[in-house]
């Protein structure tokens, strides 16, 4: 039997949400304010969302930001999905450690993942003579990103009934005729929510973008960053609110097609053993 | 006189160095049901995977009609298999599932018509009853008409062979009793060859009209079911198949043996004067009788209730026996035996010998234990599958 939770536990639950949103719902109402004030409320407008997509630099930024997001998760994910089957098929001797060290990258601070790419980038940039620009942000995004479509989609794979495919090709595929027919079908929403949780962190990404960008492009965390610097202006506000809004959406998406497909899987076992 | 189709000819398979086929020589007839029986980890499913094309064997050859396969992949022979746990693509719906082969045909160059695929599909789905199921999502089947789906779907393709890798592990018993008439009829009504692998004796027994018995990596016996039963050739086949009491013995001359110091009679012959032999007698061949009359008398040390017979354990001269008995014998009670010419089978002595055949403990209960490990692990003592 579920015990009801004690008047401490819901409190200790409400400071806690308390503490992680009050912020984030501060930003979101002050981006409805009808003057510059961030103390005072003085009634709502939409003037400063006006303003924002009036404003060419910010309009810049969210191309680059979407562009950039969408090519990063494409190609990413072509790789991640190609990656996570090699892992699959190696032996596990070889698979444990190199999975592992799939996931440092991941682990990694941001700061030491720019830093590196940015001296990398301007190392052979010098050598091949080109600069920090769209190529590096994009090439940057795509590396912080493939860990997290591989993590993706290994568990997919790791569902598949090996005999799918013997079964496949005993039908009358080529091994490459199953993995269209069969692999892929199998692994596509592993795909898919590996390539919005790739798409959602290439939008989110301020740090590394900031070392492997330089000085002619702009994404929309760093327009944020670089408007902070000059003056505090309620635009953002309401630029951090779309963008916060975008990637809860994003979130939203992924947990709701996980909780799906985990129902899915628990029917498909309840009918496999009746 | 039946036609050979497919035949391994000194076939051998090593994973990682280890032995998992050693040298087998097979033939498999048109039109028959053979099963390839035996434990779990003696080969019987690697040898499935050679025939089907997913093992190349590290030495030896496969010919399909005379021709050599070795090279042949799985999607170019004349072979369907059904899949432990059956393999349904669970992305698509039963008749999907049924036309996949269909729709990967072609003839002349030509893909199969839409009307000739979905007749075909139809005219299985009647075979194994499931009318009214074509649009019905697989994964939401039970194992049973997920089975029935594993069936159509490789018969769709008019295979000349199916190889049936354990399909009915995962049914519970009566199901499986069912689809094993179920199978055994649309094998005949069909006329395809079936190669099914098992490591249910009473399965093999029931279906098969050649049973092959595999231990180790070799082939241990080759016969009809009446055969490997009546007359096993080593110590492995006679416990393996059914209850056997196995005996040290000593041949005098054809028709006479002597165990325990008692000689008794039988119909075999063919042994050296005085060779060292296997003594196989079966459960249900003993008949008791007054301890006065007995050929051998001893002590009954358990009993338990079978339903149709009691399996009682008796004691002779500190082995122990198990007899299969209509009589109430109480556990303590003295009593004697007879065993008629015909219950009694010598063989040779082999690398088995000893290993097998006294009941000082319930092999029965030790039996099922290792039956139910069986079912939930696939073999991959093989290694076909990958930990």
């Amino acid at each position: 039997m579920k015990k009801k939770p004690s008047f401490f536990a819901r409190f200790y639950m409400a400071f806690i949400m308390l503490f992680l949103y009050a912020p984030i719902f501060v930003l979101i109402v002050f981006s409805f304010n009808s003057t510059r004030s961030r103390t005072v409320w003085t009634g709502f407008s939409f003037q400063w969302y006006q303003r924002l997509f009036s404003d060419g630099t910010i309009l810049d930024a969210f191309y680059t930001t979407l562009i950039i997001a969408a090519l990063a998760a494409v190609i990413s994910t072509v790789l991640g999905t190609f990656a996570a089957i090699g892992f699959y098929n190696m032996r596990s001797r070889w698979r444990t450690p190199l999975t592992q060290i799939n996931n440092i990258p991941m682990m990694n601070a941001d700061i030491v993942t720019g830093v590196s790419l940015s001296l990398l980038f301007i190392s052979i940039g010098s050598l091949l003579r080109f600069r920090l620009g769209f190529g590096t942000l994009l090439i940057a995004h795509i590396v912080f990103c493939v860990p997290y479509v591989v993590l993706a989609i290994m568990p997919k794979l790791r569902q598949i009934d090996r005999n799918l495919v013997d079964a496949a090709c005993d039908l009358g595929c080529t091994w490459m005729k199953a993995f269209w027919k069969v692999i892929i079908p199998e692994i596509r929403p592993g795909i898919i929510n590996g390539m919005i949780i790739a798409f959602t962190l290439s939008i989110d990404d301020f740090v590394i973008s900031y070392f492997t960008a330089g000085g002619n492009i702009m994404t929309l965390p760093m327009q944020i960053f670089s408007m902070t610097r000059r003056r505090v202006s309620p635009e953002i506000n309401a630029l951090s609110t779309i963008l916060f809004l975008s990637v809860l959406t994003l979130l939203i998406i992924i947990n709701v097609r996980d909780i799906k497909q985990e129902e899915k899987l628990k029917k498909r076992h309840a009918a496999l053993n009746n | 006189m039946p036609k050979e189709l497919i035949r391994l000819s000194n076939c051998a398979m090593a994973f990682d160095g280890e032995d998992v086929l050693k040298n087998i020589n097979l033939y498999f007839n048109d039109k028959e049901f053979l099963t390839l029986l035996g434990p779990s980890g003696c080969g019987k499913t690697t040898t499935l995977r050679i025939i089907g094309g997913f093992l190349k064997p590290i030495s030896g050859d496969v010919y399909f009609d005379g021709v050599r396969i070795n090279d042949v992949p799985p999607h170019k022979r004349a072979v369907n298999t059904i899949f432990q746990k059956y393999a349904l693509f669970p992305h698509l719906n039963v008749f999907e599932n049924i036309a996949f082969g269909l729709k990967l045909q072609r003839q002349n160059g030509k893909k199969l018509s839409k009307t000739e695929i979905s007749s075909r599909v139809f005219e299985m789905l009647d075979i194994v009853s499931l009318k009214g199921f074509e649009k019905r999502d697989v994964t939401s089947l039970s194992g049973g008409q997920q089975q029935r789906v594993a069936i159509a779907r490789a018969l769709v393709n008019r295979p000349k062979v199916l190889l049936l890798d354990e399909p009915l592990g995962a049914l519970d018993m009566r199901l499986r009793k069912d689809m094993q008439i179920e199978l055994k009829r649309i094998q005949q009504t069909t006329g395809i060859t079936f190669i099914y692998v098992t490591h249910d004796q009473e399965e093999a027994l029931a279906m098969s009209d050649t049973i092959v018995v595999m231990e180790s990596g070799e082939i241990q016996q080759i016969g009809t079911p009446e055969e490997i039963y009546n007359e096993p050739k080593n110590a492995f086949v006679a416990d393996f198949i059914g209850e056997s009491n196995i005996l040290d013995g000593v041949m005098h001359s054809d028709g006479l043996v002597e165990i325990f110091g008692r000689k008794f009679k039988c119909l075999d012959g063919g042994f050296k004067p005085m060779e060292l032999v296997d003594v196989v007698i079966r459960p249900e061949d003993i008949d008791i009788v007054d301890v006065s009359q007995g050929m051998l008398k001893g002590t009954v040390t358990g009993i338990t209730f079978r339903g149709v017979l009691y399996d009682i354990i008796v004691d002779f001269h500190g082995f122990k026996w198990l007899i299969q008995t209509t009589d109430l014998c109480p556990v303590g009670s003295k009593i004697g035996i007879k065993i008629d010419p015909d219950g009694i089978h010598i063989m040779h002595k082999s690398q088995f010998s000893g290993m097998f055949g006294d009941y000082s403990s319930f092999s029965d209960e030790y039996d099922e234990i290792s039956d139910v490990a069986y079912e939930f692990e696939p073999e991959e003592a093989e290694g076909n599958y990958e930990a």
